[in-house]
């Protein structure tokens, strides 16, 4: 290409960009804003100054760390919980003969083919029914087990050579051994693919949220901050400070593992 | 549970391999390795089996029962035969939602695609600053939703907001953009975009690493103009990709609700106009309890998304190429 080809790609580039940036950067501004300075006609751009107070405010106006700490624990178990549940299902349907295996992974794989609407009501029932309502428990364990991830990491196990299972099965190892010690490891880029999107699924995830647990300290981050909009609605420096503090792990967990993320997404795309 | 762009995805062709260096075949064809090696695939698979079945497929069975009862006050229910179905024939109200789902999809899904393909064919002309450019755009797939409706809110604010001081600048009144029917759902549909364009841009850009470069050393002999080599080479030979793609954008965009929940909320005047099927389907269930009848609009949704997939592979051999 050409030099003003490549500057009217620079330049398109640009404009999105600055489209796509825009709204974080006038979130950050806006949290630094006083309340007046947010409804001054013309607009302020720039705070007059940087009122980290609006910060401390998120943690004295509602149970902000309550609502991290929701989060994040929650987050942190189903992420524990679907790599190891879903990569040994993986591994035992890629790799073990067994009678039932083909007519089991089917019927785990259908249910990626129901918008979850279709089983809601009943789950929300059976959390009812165990007592969960209003616990960090209803948020974790359906969130445990997953059919996306077994697909992703069976695979995995798929592409892996035959002898490495030969070689462990001739030393005596059984198959969770061999699981365990080979072929886990050799998993890691598919297993590092699935954390990240459970995180992100986690994380970010609203409606189970508001439908099982009602009480304020027992929501997350998402539900907690739509339930505060209400209560805050036009306070936004303190709605935009609490966001971005609800969205920097997120943003920060993906430019750290930027290329593992672009690369799940590809594992998902390719092959439609 | 869903409605995030990245959820899911329409299962995979099931490849079946065959598992190989099974032992020497006992010609009794069970000995005792065998009986070892089942023991321990069922032992592994039991979480997840038993996961799916306890908190998915068993529920939905349950959801095909409830869509035929009819539920009364303090949750008490009864056989309602298909009362529910009927119900939902002459629901105005529901039929407003699918219509609102339809245009939002239409308003959507095109354009998000369109908009994601051209970011990617551009930042895949090995320019300088690609993977910063990449990072940029996709902050916004990362970022949690009530977050994105929130700060979009504040932009979007009619008297104090970003967008319409703008507006105001060139000398423009901006409307009441979330609360005015006539904008609130091109106001959403616009969010939407914005945050899904990252994601759909990572997937064509993996798609067009898989184009092969002879095609364009050919074109190039043949002196063909980067239009020419977009139309004739890059749209037909990524047509699988715009194939997947479209696919999951239709299911996750017919899903829509946290947007709706939280940039509209559920006492906007414009509600009726903006409120999708699964928003609505949320208010019955979960608002006015009436989960028999929420049961069977979530069956309905189901139908109308295997329906609409189904088609979507029929129509697939009329438009993708596949090489």
């Amino acid at each position: 290409m050409n030099k003003t080809g490549r500057l009217v790609v620079h330049l398109i580039l640009i404009a999105g960009a600055l489209l796509m940036v825009g709204p974080f950067i006038w979130m950050i501004l806006t949290s630094f804003m006083s309340l007046g300075e947010s409804t001054r006609v013309p607009p302020v751009i720039i705070p007059s100054e940087l009122r980290w107070q609006n910060y401390l405010r998120v943690f004295t106006s509602f149970p902000f760390l309550r609502f991290y700490w929701n989060t994040f624990s929650t987050t942190v178990a189903k992420v524990v919980g679907q790599v190891f549940f879903c990569s040994m299902a993986a591994y035992a349907f890629a790799r073990i003969r067994f009678p039932g295996r083909d007519f089991l992974f089917l019927l785990i794989l259908s249910v990626l083919m129901v918008p979850s609407q279709a089983y809601i009501i009943p789950r929300y029932l059976l959390m009812a029914d165990l007592g969960w309502l209003n616990t960090l428990t209803a948020l974790t364990v359906p969130g445990l087990f997953s059919s996306f991830g077994t697909f992703l990491l069976r695979q995995f196990f798929l592409s892996l050579p035959t002898e490495l299972e030969e070689a462990a099965t001739l030393d005596g190892c059984n198959h969770f051994q061999i699981y365990y010690k080979i072929f886990a490891p050799l998993a890691k880029s598919g297993m590092i693919a699935l954390a990240i999107f459970v995180a992100l699924w986690s994380w970010n995830d609203l409606m189970w949220p508001l439908i099982v647990n009602s009480s304020p300290l027992k929501m997350p981050l998402s539900a907690g901050l739509s339930t505060l909009q209400g209560q805050y609605g036009t306070d936004f420096p303190l709605l935009m400070a609490g966001s971005l503090m609800a969205i920097a792990p997120m943003i920060l967990m993906f430019i750290i593992l930027q290329n593992q993320f672009v690369e799940g997404i590809a594992l998902t795309g390719s092959k439609g | 549970m869903s409605g995030l762009p990245m959820r899911g995805g329409p299962p995979k062709p099931f490849v079946d391999q065959e598992v190989r260096g099974k032992g020497v075949d006992d010609v009794s064809g069970i000995n005792k390795k065998k009986l070892q090696d089942w023991f321990w695939a069922y032992l592994m698979i039991f979480p997840t089996l038993a996961g799916t079945i306890i908190f998915s497929i068993w529920p939905l069975l349950q959801s095909f029962y409830l869509s035929f009862t009819e539920w009364g006050a303090f949750g008490f229910y009864e056989w309602g035969g298909t009362v529910n179905f009927e119900r939902m024939l002459g629901d105005s109200v529901l039929w407003q939602s699918l219509r609102n789902t339809l245009v939002f999809t239409v308003g959507s899904v095109p354009f998000g695609i369109a908009l994601s393909i051209i970011v990617a064919v551009l930042l895949n002309t090995k320019i300088r600053g690609m993977s910063t450019y990449r990072t940029l755009y996709f902050l916004p797939v990362v970022t949690m939703p009530v977050a994105v409706a929130m700060v979009w809110r504040w932009l979007y604010n009619a008297d104090f907001g970003l967008i319409n001081h703008i507006l105001r600048s060139v000398g423009i009144t901006g409307p009441r953009w979330l609360t005015d029917p006539k904008y609130a759902m091109l106001s959403l549909i616009v969010v939407s975009v914005w945050s899904s364009i990252g994601y759909n841009m990572v997937i064509f850009l993996s798609g067009l690493q898989g184009i092969s470069k002879q095609y364009y050393e050919s074109a190039d002999i043949d002196g063909a103009n980067a239009f020419v080599k977009f139309f004739r080479i890059t749209l037909p030979l990524l047509t699988p990709t715009i194939f997947f793609v479209t696919v999951t954008s239709l299911i996750s965009s017919f899903q829509v609700f946290e947007l709706i929940f939280t940039m509209i909320g559920i006492n906007s005047p414009v509600i009726r106009h903006t409120q999708s099927i699964v928003f609505y389907f949320y208010r019955q269930a979960f608002v006015n309890m009436d989960k028999g009848y929420a049961a069977a609009i979530s069956l309905v949704l189901f139908v109308v998304i295997l329906g609409v997939t189904i088609v979507q592979f029929r129509l697939q051999k009329r438009w993708v190429h596949y090489e």
